[in-house]
């Protein structure tokens, strides 16, 4: 099939951007959406100009370099999928494709679809952690934790970093990626000991990177690769209500 | 030169605690006063950084992914190994540590095996108390399963995403100690030389992937943590960004590359769909815990859907060559039986490069239900990828590069030949000899980076005074033109054919000869199309933009031209390695029934390569392997 | 002092302050329908009110507090968010996000300037003076005519367009924000927000047809002097 892609390019930070129009011709059905990409850009050497930057690595959807918005939709709007787990075969022939970078204060565009997820980092540094030395630890079963608990703390561990959540909020809020964290270390007993201290700093921290607040459009749910619920997000504001209580 | 691995003397079960007594420790004030540099934030960089952050070192950690988060640790599935005994199912650190050298196939150090098994407990403990959610049983124990090659269940799993949730532990201790300010994170960020003064590592030339910027850092000693290299084979399953760079910069300076021929092909795999394909998506071992393998019997079965093959006309050949492990043979063995269904022009699917992983009777058994909760993401995973359904059909499979068990020499210390310079995980050659058993990638990386590196640097630091040299050494300025002009003459060379063009064509001589079989013959083609590929390489190749701003073309130049050098390496080992072991399987040494047939008169060694300069025979170092607790046998999963 | 600054708990003061908003105006519904027991009703309950005397002036007091804080903190919340996003993507489709989600400022702001002119109106009696409840005669049993002065001024039509439209502006406000104070005080257990979401819904409907009950019964002579 033969698609039509408007590209976001800007060159640096400081640059401004504009969508550039570009042919990709022939792809076949079971390209994914990066190898379609690829495929671009090869055309793009060889005539001698910039390739498209967009930031890829393990292209099995679990790394979470992968950030783009297709149309509108974080990588691509299709359930639990990826960009680089996107198929061409849910585009049609003759398709336009509208792809831009992740857009958010706290994410500053490093090179056309290429954005600076640092902020994210700085949220996990603050607090997503349990302060374990490394060995002096009890032995893995001495503390029992139940299944229904272990099953939601993974539920929420499965998040991937990619920042899709906040690239679809229409707030640019980090809550979702916050809450997984905190919600996944309050749920096991090794994490309810800093939970009051890890929900305050993370939560504040959020904001100093300049994300903006959650006002519940649950955008981030329907946006996250992982499907990860917002009920994450309610989980945060009860530990933060519990943070308040003596 | 015969190479000696320092390994402690006596009896294995007392080794690690003696050696662990006799090293040397830094006193706690004079630890800040020490800089160590961490290459790679996977399960080895991540822990080992966090761990030498929190012991008070001033730790400098570098990657190439905008987040230590990214490291392709993550991708690991299926689990982590440990010598728990939880199920009761006779488990032991020795049957560990047996079933580790057994796996592979008598070709790794039985010291350092042992220390891993050891530890291993160690690590599940950790992980528990960092808040790694492993998946546990209604009681609130944690829950083991069965993997290929062993007959006990010790994998300790988290759903299919077992790497994430270690490395997101990892990474989480490493974030506190960002916080503490113990580590500094440089990301986006390519080490692109070893700094060398006077024999011994001193620091790393860096490019600022974002920049563009080339920087020098100094350290008192440098560690690399940075995997393996199966993409000198392009498809493979590792990350797009994976490569042997770093570990071969090293080698440059004088660091030898052990075992480089022992790479593993992983079995489940799902096969490539055509010419477009990047790179290939791994589907865990751990399938094979419910999946049957088939090909159909006769050729002509083999265009038919699956369905319309009868039960009688399938080849269960895993289930028929190996009665005892089945399914569950370990993965060496499982890929080249794969391979020679294949061969005999028996395989399925697009270009018959496949074979069937069939849950119809682990459905009927258990339900659909079952299957759906243990592999629910694998089955969403393969529908994703090949738009089927792999409840109501079986999945297809086949064989693809996975993992590297060969990489640069180090002793017992994890020390390589150079001092100073530490190599931690997949990147070092030590624990998984011929081939690596499933489930044993994590333990070995977060073994190495949690509880070996902690202790063995300071029996290395005590040696040198601490910022005796720093970037202001004229070697510093040396490497760092080195790298610029490297750069540069890269982005002049401005010929015809793009990096990922001459990426593939370089892939495809290793799969071809280098691949899953190798002989006499295809090795001595490949050892001639590798240098002619490297040569039109530098005259032919495309790099656009510039060598001052963010430049995707440029890294990925960088990365393939040391895999031209690299590849004819790995070439080089399997050519004078005249035995089948493990990963390495010469077609000219197998039993008459086609196994793999060692040498362990000859060949009981680790081999440990000296680069000399490109176009140059490297030279050959030896590392006699001593067997002293397990008995040397031909390895049989019958 | 952290509590205010913090995202989360501007959001519990958004949650808190709205649900007391939310409360006063279901009360308010209900005291309001007793217009439709004639004068008799509304006007013994107006009277009933006035003779609170101080109690009325501090409930008012609170209410104030209550209403300035939600709407400081909703225009602050409003331009964070807006200082956190560059500019907007040449295409954007939302999938969970509505209408009434994402106009909560708009839709709180209409409100705030029709609060206004509410209390301009039946509190203050500056608008409409000559049909006032202090203009107009007082009732048999010397009572202000409350019900008079409401039937005369929905009787104007564009009075009662305001009001509707107003009462549609509460609905969008409260659809959303019922559901969001749910969410943020923590009771979503995942399962639960699809019902809670529809609950929000009906709440709202609840008072949108509540309130333009009142002035389109009016209108349409119904209820009338």
């Amino acid at each position: 099939m033969n698609l039509t892609l408007y590209v976001w390019r800007q060159k640096g930070p400081k640059d401004m951007g504009k969508l550039e129009q570009y042919e990709a011709p022939n792809v076949s059905p079971d390209q994914s959406f990066l190898e379609m990409l690829d495929d671009v850009n090869e055309v793009l050497i060889k005539t001698g100009k910039d390739p498209i930057a967009f930031d890829h690595d393990c292209r099995e959807g679990i790394c979470g370099m992968c950030s783009q918005v297709i149309n509108g939709r974080p990588h691509g709007g299709q359930d639990r999928t990826t960009v680089c787990q996107l198929h061409m075969r849910s585009f049609k022939d003759g398709d336009s494709i509208y792809i831009e970078p992740w857009k958010a204060k706290a994410f500053p565009i490093v090179r056309d679809l290429v954005v600076d997820r640092a902020a994210m980092d700085t949220i996990m540094n603050s607090g997503g952690y349990t302060s374990c030395h490394t060995g002096g630890v009890p032995d893995a079963n001495s503390v029992m934790i139940g299944k229904p608990e272990a099953d939601y703390a993974m539920d929420a561990a499965e998040c991937i970093g990619c920042g899709a959540c906040i690239a679809g909020c229409p707030n640019s809020s980090a809550m979702l990626f916050t809450s997984n964290k905190v919600a996944q270390l309050a749920a096991l007993p090794q994490g309810r000991i800093e939970a009051k201290a890890r929900v305050k700093a993370m939560t504040e921290t959020l904001k100093e990177c300049g994300f903006g607040n959650c006002t519940n459009h649950y955008e981030c749910q329907s946006s996250c690769p992982k499907g990860i619920d917002v009920k994450f997000i309610a989980k945060l504001n009860r530990e933060y209500i519990k943070s308040l209580l003596p | 030169m015969i190479l000696d691995g320092k390994c402690p003397t006596g009896p294995i079960e007392k080794s690690w605690d003696k050696h662990r007594f006799e090293m040397k420790l830094v006193n706690p004030a004079n630890k800040r006063k020490y800089k160590i540099l961490m290459v790679g934030t996977g399960l080895a960089g991540g822990a080992g950084a966090a761990s030498l952050g929190e012991l008070g070192y001033n730790v400098h950690a570098f990657c190439y992914q905008d987040s230590a988060r990214r490291a392709h640790s993550i991708a690991a599935q299926g689990g982590i190994n440990a010598a728990k005994n939880y199920p009761n199912d006779a488990d032991s650190i020795y049957r560990l540590f047996y079933d580790t050298i057994k796996g592979g196939d008598f070709r790794a150090r039985e010291a350092d095996v042992w220390r891993l098994s050891q530890v291993s407990n160690n690590i599940i403990d950790q992980c528990v108390a960092q808040g790694v959610p492993f998946a546990r049983d209604y009681a609130g124990y944690l829950d083991n399963r069965s993997f290929g090659g062993a007959q006990v269940s010790r994998t300790f799993y988290a759903r299919g995403q077992t790497g994430q949730q270690l490395l997101l532990g990892a990474y989480s201790a490493l974030c506190r100690q960002v916080k503490a300010k113990t580590v500094t994170m440089h990301a986006r960020t390519e080490m692109l030389d070893l700094v060398v003064v006077d024999g011994v590592a001193k620091g790393i030339t860096v490019r600022n992937l974002t920049t563009g910027q080339i920087e020098s850092h100094w350290g008192d000693a440098v560690v690399l943590a940075t995997g393996g290299y199966v993409n000198v084979f392009y498809l493979s399953t590792n990350a797009m960004g994976c490569s042997v760079t770093a570990a071969w910069k090293a080698a440059q300076k004088g660091a030898y590359m052990a075992n480089p021929c022992y790479t593993q092909i992983h079995p489940t795999c799902i096969p490539q769909s055509g010419e477009h394909q990047s790179k290939l998506t791994l589907m865990s071992e751990s399938l094979r815990n419910d999946g049957r393998c088939w090909v159909p019997k006769r050729k002509e079965d083999c265009e038919k859907p699956a369905s319309q093959v009868a039960e009688e006309d399938r080849d269960y050949y895993l289930e028929r060559k190996y009665p005892s492990f089945g399914n569950l043979a370990p993965r060496d063995i499982a890929s080249r039986a794969a391979k020679e269904q294949c061969d005999d022009d028996r395989g399925v699917g697009p270009g018959k490069r496949g074979v069937y992983l069939d849950y119809a009777a682990a459905i009927a058994r258990v339900g659909e239900h079952t299957i759906k909760e243990r592999y629910g993401n694998l089955f969403e995973m393969y529908e994703k990828i090949t738009d089927e359904n792999a409840y109501k059909q079986p999945m297809r499979i086949y064989p693809a590069p996975h993992y590297s068990m060969g990489g640069l020499w180090v002793d017992y210390n994890c020390m390589s030949n150079v001092p100073g310079l530490f190599v931690l995980g997949e990147a070092n050659f030590s624990v998984h000899g011929a081939n690596r058993l499933g489930a044993s990638a994590l333990m070995q990386g977060l073994a190495d980076g949690y509880f070996v590196i902690p202790y063995t640097i300071a029996n290395y630091l005590v040696t040198v005074k601490p910022g005796q040299v720093t970037d202001a050494h004229p070697e510093f300025k040396k490497s760092a033109d080195e790298v610029k002009g490297t750069i540069n003459k890269l982005l002049s060379i401005n010929g015809k054919k793009t990096v990922s063009e001459m990426h593939r064509e370089l892939g495809k001589i290793m799969w071809n000869n280098v691949g899953m079989a190798r002989s006499k013959q295809s090795l001595t083609e490949a050892l001639k199309q590798i240098p002619a590929l490297r040569e039109e390489f530098w005259k032919n190749v495309k790099v656009t933009g510039s060598g001052d701003e963010f430049n995707q073309q440029l890294e990925n130049a960088g990365r393939l031209a040391d895999f031209l050098e690299f590849g004819e390496l790995l070439a080089k080992d399997a050519l004078h390695r005249e035995e089948s072991c493990g990963g390495h399987f010469r077609v000219e040494h197998q039993t008459d029934d086609g196994e793999a047939m060692r040498d362990d008169e000859n060949f009981c060694y680790a081999a440990a390569w000296e680069f000399k300069g490109v176009n140059k025979e490297p030279e050959l170092h030896k590392e006699p392997l001593k067997f002293e607790n397990v008995h040397l046998a031909v390895r049989s999963y019958k | 002092m952290q509590f205010i600054q913090s995202t989360v708990g501007r959001k519990i003061l958004m949650a808190v302050t709205g649900a007391i908003l939310i409360s006063f105006i279901c009360v308010h519904l209900l005291g309001n329908s007793s217009v439709f027991l004639g004068a008799d009703g509304i006007n013994a309950y107006a009277k009933h009110l006035h003779d609170l005397g101080p109690l009325v002036w501090l409930f008012r007091l609170v209410m104030l507090s209550v209403f300035g804080i939600h709407i400081i903190f909703g225009i602050l919340l409003t331009l964070e968010n807006r200082a956190a996003t560059p500019g907007n993507y040449a295409v954007k489709k939302m999938a969970r996000a509505n209408f009434a989600s994402e106009t909560m400022i708009v839709s709180g702001l209409l409100l705030l300037a029709f609060v206004v002119y509410h209390i301009l109106h039946f509190t203050a009696h500056v608008t409409n003076p000559e049909i006032s409840a202090s203009h107009l005669p007082l009732d048999a049993l010397n009572r202000p005519d409350v019900y008079t002065m409401v039937v005369l001024s929905f009787q104007k039509f564009v009075i009662s367009l305001i009001y509707v439209a107003a009462m549609v502006f509460l609905f969008l406000h409260v659809s959303h924000g019922f559901q969001s104070f749910i969410q943020t005080l923590g009771f979503n257990n995942g399962p639960s927000l699809s019902p809670v979401e529809k609950v929000s819904k009906g709440v709202a409907l609840v008072l949108l047809f509540g309130y333009i009950s009142i002035p389109i019964l009016i209108i349409a002579g119904i209820v009338k002097i």
